[in-house]
């Protein structure tokens, strides 16, 4: 494995851009993808996963998968549920830094890094926070890395907190129109109700519990609707986490607009999805970005082209001119030639 | 509890020119009542929880309101004078030790909760409101902060988001990083900044991560808003007591590879448990080598379902004596001598260090005996206090300050714990920072190149490097020295 690192830095030091890429699920996410590929599948394989100490560590090119069915024969999770997309690996998946349908209630990726192997600009490996799950000594790199895209440097390993299989799991289904589902759902939330994730469209709310079994049979019986049969409840949630869902079909653009879970209902055009209690929610159309930035920043959230459309006006939300200072001296800090993944996030580096 | 004092700050020049320029220049943007400048009203801030190391800045401005924050670090940067920010002053590896000729920016008048929303489960608060108070402010909604580091009472919530604080209850609710949505900041240069969001994420870099355990060397918090987490309907602590460490270490894994995450999971040492015992009257087994705590909270039925699981569990790994708490009173008192550990310990020594490394929890026994170790080589005891769940130890190294050297060797005996620690995987800081007490241990833990990278983090904000300087992450010239000395590896 030591030749892969020994390719990985002689294709830095050429200081020519490089896209970063795994398995390649995420290429339509982000910016406009430039520069000469650097595939991290060669450097794959789980290097230490310790269940009672719940951390697992794996090289970037380990496939998700992979880890999740390491994980699985110990009855352990990656609780954030990043999506796979197809065949991600673990490197990407902290690069994108996107999480799945129980990222609400359980926390988000980065929530559960807890150190990388980075290599910078120089080519110089880098070990930033470690495999404890409490560590304050240095600035936390391995959180800024996560969700960066790879603009920062090439992830080589991840240490990821794990957690246990929830011991029983129950979905739920009621009719709602959107602000009752709203209203129901923040509701629920103030609440020691074991909810796990949330799904409405189509003026159906879709809940999954899960917990200790005496705490999911409590909720069904206190929240009440329609239970859904285990096999379609795992279908349907795997297809929310997974973008197979009709909804996500076919090639019209798709707006994520990240917003407070009580933001009220947004009176935008086209179809809308919402997960994560409220605070996550899906359009599709060609609606004018300025429209839908607008829309989000009133409520205290942004809006991002995730999939498909035009992405000249750019993908992610604009930053301040203040806060864009800051990330160009980080990236320039890390990764000073413009290496490594240039205009994924924004133009600007 | 005293603390000797490691490195005494000399008293501010009166007749300093640059100092009287800058006092001058303060005293413009802030009213004469806050700022302190007289040396007796600059002792009180030479020093926080650390109190071994203690030095008198140049002045302490206790500005009321954010355009007077902005107009000092103004007045600072053009002057190019550092300045340290300070809550509550608990903090207890010198985060908060002032810098001579330097300013002290105290936060302490920014008590106000600015906004509560139940529904959606937040707090906007300024950085000077106290931890504990933010629980107390939002539980007529039933719900409350969740994490509680011990000094919760007291500590505020900017030094939480300064040292990303933990407490008992982190295995299962977080960190502060996992507990703080938004933070508003004042960068050194006087520009104000917004970080994260009321939604779930922002855009860019996750910069809330960075700023979060930053230790006051990026910005000054402004505002703060904390996520609230439903109470939980109830809560039992399981009292388990162990003949060896060992078997106390087995437990807790068995614990959690049965799929458990305890509210709570504790250890201490029999040094520890009688000292604490003396002090609280809990009840613990002052015969065992170890006791266990641990917690389950939730619905009735979830606790009791939990409670079951985990007592079967510590008794077939060898649990002497097992106690679950009957009562919410008997729930309290089981934690008492947990959450009193340091003070219990401050009770029997004169002077101690708390140590705060994070350890791989396979190693424990191995760290433990090698504490002992060097415990007998250095003539000094230690008792150790154990968040057994995430694997953060806090040996408290007790000594006597007024024997010559004693201080010396206690410092020196912290040290091998802290490099013990990286050398079986971990950290030398879990909780309570790097500050000015484990700088040097920095250099054990990280690389240069890496230590290079945390500088151009700061940087990245703090281009003059104003900003706390000289805490958390060591120059070159510093693990020269340390290297010399023959301490580190």
């Amino acid at each position: 494995m030591s030749d892969r690192i020994e390719d990985f830095r002689l294709r830095i030091l050429e200081r020519k851009p490089l896209r970063l890429k795994g398995g390649g699920s995420k290429d339509f996410y982000g910016g406009p993808l430039a520069g000469e590929v650097l595939d991290t599948r060669g450097y794959s394989g789980i290097v230490g996963y310790e269940p009672t100490e719940l951390v697992i560590t794996a090289r970037a090119g380990t496939p998700l998968a992979e880890v999740e069915s390491a994980l699985a024969t110990r009855r352990q999770v990656l609780a954030c549920e990043p999506p796979h997309f197809g065949n991600a690996t673990i490197g990407g998946a902290v690069a994108a830094g996107l999480s799945g349908p129980r990222r609400a209630v359980a926390g988000s990726l980065r929530d559960y890094v807890l150190g990388v192997k980075l290599m910078d600009g120089e080519g110089r490996e880098l070990n930033f926070g470690g495999q404890v799950m409490k560590n304050v000594a240095g600035f936390d790199v391995s959180r800024l890395v996560t969700g960066s895209l790879g603009t920062l440097g090439l992830i080589l390993e991840v240490s990821l907190k794990v957690m246990p299989q929830p011991v029983a799991q129950a979905t739920l289904r009621f009719e709602m129109p959107q602000h009752r589902a709203l209203d129901a759902l923040n509701g629920w939330g103030g609440q020691p109700v074991p909810l796990a994730a949330s799904c409405w469209q189509d003026d159906v709310l879709t809940l999954r519990l899960s917990g200790a079994q005496a705490a999911v049979t409590a909720a069904c019986e206190k929240l009440g609707g329609e239970r859904v049969a285990e096999v379609e409840a795992a279908g349907f949630w795997t297809a929310l986490r997974e973008q197979t869902a009709a909804f996500f079909a076919g090639n019209a653009p798709l707006w994520r607009l990240s917003v407070p879970s009580v933001a009220p209902p947004l009176d935008l055009p086209g179809a809308q999805l919402i997960e994560w209690g409220g605070a996550q929610r899906w359009l599709r159309g060609a609606i004018d970005v300025g429209q839908l930035r607008e829309t989000a920043a009133r409520v205290g959230g942004h809006a991002t082209l995730f999939r498909g459309g035009d992405k000249t006006g750019g993908v992610f939300a604009p930053l301040s001119p203040a806060l864009m200072e800051v990330h160009r001296r980080l990236k320039q800090s890390f990764d000073p030639y413009g290496v490594f993944n240039p205009g994924r996030l924004y133009s600007e580096f | 509890m005293s603390q000797p004092e490691h490195s005494a700050g000399t008293a501010p020049n009166a007749a300093d020119p640059a100092r009287e320029a800058l006092l001058g220049d303060l005293a413009r943007v802030l009213p004469a009542a806050a700022l302190l400048s007289a040396a007796e009203d600059l002792k009180p801030y030479e020093c926080d929880g650390l109190t071994a190391y203690r030095a008198l800045p140049w002045a302490v401005a206790l500005p009321q309101n954010e355009e007077q924050v902005v107009a000092v670090l103004k007045v600072c940067h053009a002057r190019q004078v550092p300045v340290v920010a300070r809550g509550a002053g608990t903090g207890l590896s010198g985060g908060a030790t002032p810098v001579v000729q330097g300013v002290v920016l105290s936060l302490a008048k920014f008590m106000r909760i600015l906004e509560i929303d139940p529904l959606a489960r937040l707090a906007r608060v300024q950085p000077g409101v106290r931890n504990q108070a933010i629980s107390e402010a939002v539980a007529p909604f039933g719900l409350y902060y969740a994490p509680d580091p011990s000094s919760q009472i007291a500590c505020t919530i900017g030094g939480n988001v300064a040292e990303n604080s933990g407490g008992v209850h982190c295995l299962k609710y977080g960190l502060t990083l996992h507990n703080v949505l938004k933070l508003r900041v004042a960068m050194m240069n006087g520009e104000i900044i917004e970080i994260g969001s009321h939604a779930l994420d922002d855009p860019g870099y996750d910069l809330l991560a960075l700023m979060i355990g930053s230790e006051g060397m990026l910005g000054v918090v402004l505002e703060a808003t904390v996520k609230l987490t439903p109470k939980p309907r109830t809560a039992q602590v399981v009292m388990a007591s162990f003949d060896s460490v060992i078997e106390a270490g087995n437990a807790v894994a068995a614990i959690i590879a049965a799929g458990i995450i305890p509210a709570g999971l504790e250890m201490m040492d029999k040094l520890a448990t009688a000292a604490v015992e003396d002090f609280v009257h809990a009840g613990y087994d002052l015969e065992a080598a170890a006791i266990l705590l641990a917690e389950s909270d939730g619905t009735a039925e979830e606790v009791a379902e939990e409670i079951a699981t985990m007592s079967t569990l510590l008794e077939n790994n060898g649990a002497r004596q097992l106690r679950i708490s009957q009562s919410e009173a008997e729930r309290l008192k089981y934690w008492a001598g947990r959450k009193a550990a340091f003070p219990a310990v401050g009770r029997i020594t004169p002077d101690y260090l708390c140590m705060d490394g994070t350890i791989p929890r396979k190693h424990l026994s191995h760290v433990l005996t090698r504490i002992a170790e060097l415990s007998a080589e250095f003539h000094l005891r230690c008792a150790n206090v154990f968040h057994a769940g995430d694997g953060n130890l806090h040996p408290l190294i007790m000594f006597d300050a007024r024997n010559p050297g004693e201080t010396e060797r206690a410092i020196a005996f912290g040290a091998k714990i802290l490099e013990l620690s990286v050398d079986v995987g971990g950290t030398i800081t879990g909780e309570h920072g790097v500050g000015i007490e484990k700088v040097k241990q920095m250099c054990v833990q990280f690389s240069r190149e890496e230590l290079d990278a945390f500088h151009a983090v700061k940087a990245a904000f703090d281009p003059l490097t104003l900003l706390n300087p000289g805490k958390a992450v060591p120059y070159p010239r510093h693990c020269s020295e340390y290297r010399l000395t023959g301490s580190a590896r």
